[in-house]
């Protein structure tokens, strides 16, 4: 069974992020949206958690928080809506840390 | 004694996850109209509000961040940015907008409005202040 962990919130602010990192297993990807996607901005704290894993990002949320694509670190998916139903389909189930 | 109150608006939260730093936003213009010595200060998440290159074309939201830059004509000047905060989350000064006031004592010289503090001297202004508005 494979998961797809939805997380949108800060993870300066919260910690679903970090509850989510330790459930995720191998075939599992973890998509940052809303507030998230600041996790996978190169330099922060946050980042530092997300190595090793797979990673996908919303890129509408990335661009109205004025993150452009040079500032994700290294390995970070950038998907549209279409690409988060795909995500959705790819995995047997969806786990949203609110 | 005077009647003009230190006033300081504290944001502390990322500008579209919430409605929040919106609303603070607004809180301040209305407030601007009043003539009391404001500040705002920006630490956590807030200071995410400031940054650059906002786009929220594909998100359906409305992108408030050109307001930042009105500030200035509304005589807000001081705005504290808390240096800690954004260290822990990788930005840079240069991340931010470059607000500016004219001062209309200097022949309306620009100056910067982003004052960069530490938590230690965010606390000490904090201390000065005659009423905190949290968002």
């Amino acid at each position: 069974m494979s998961i797809l962990h939805i997380v949108n919130k800060s993870p300066y602010e919260k910690s679903s992020l970090y509850t989510a990192v330790d459930f995720v297993k191998d075939s599992d990807v973890v998509l940052l949206i809303e507030d998230a996607v600041y996790a996978a901005a190169r330099g922060g704290k946050a980042a530092e958690k997300l190595s090793g894993l797979d990673i996908s990002v919303l890129g509408a949320d990335l661009a109205a928080r004025g993150i452009g694509e040079d500032k994700l670190i290294d390995g970070v998916s950038v998907v549209d809506y279409a690409g988060f139903v795909d995500l959705v389909k790819a995995k047997d189930s969806t786990q949203s840390w609110l | 004694m005077s009647d003009v109150k230190k006033l300081m608006y504290v944001n502390r939260r990322a500008p579209y996850g919430t409605i929040y730093a919106w609303e603070s936003l607004e809180v301040v213009l209305i407030g601007a109209a009043f003539d009391q010595d404001v500040s705002l200060a920006f630490l956590d998440d807030g200071v995410y509000q400031l940054t650059k290159g906002q786009n929220t074309e594909d998100t359906g939201m409305k992108n408030f961040s050109a307001t930042y830059a009105a500030l200035g004509d509304y005589e807000v000047t001081k705005i504290y940015v808390e240096k800690d905060s954004l260290d822990e989350r990788g930005l840079l000064l240069d991340d931010l907008q470059h607000l500016v006031w004219e001062d209309e004592d200097e022949d309306w010289a620009e100056k910067d409005s982003i004052r960069l503090v530490s938590r230690a001297e965010l606390a000490d202004l904090m201390a000065d202040q005659d009423i905190m508005f949290n968002f």
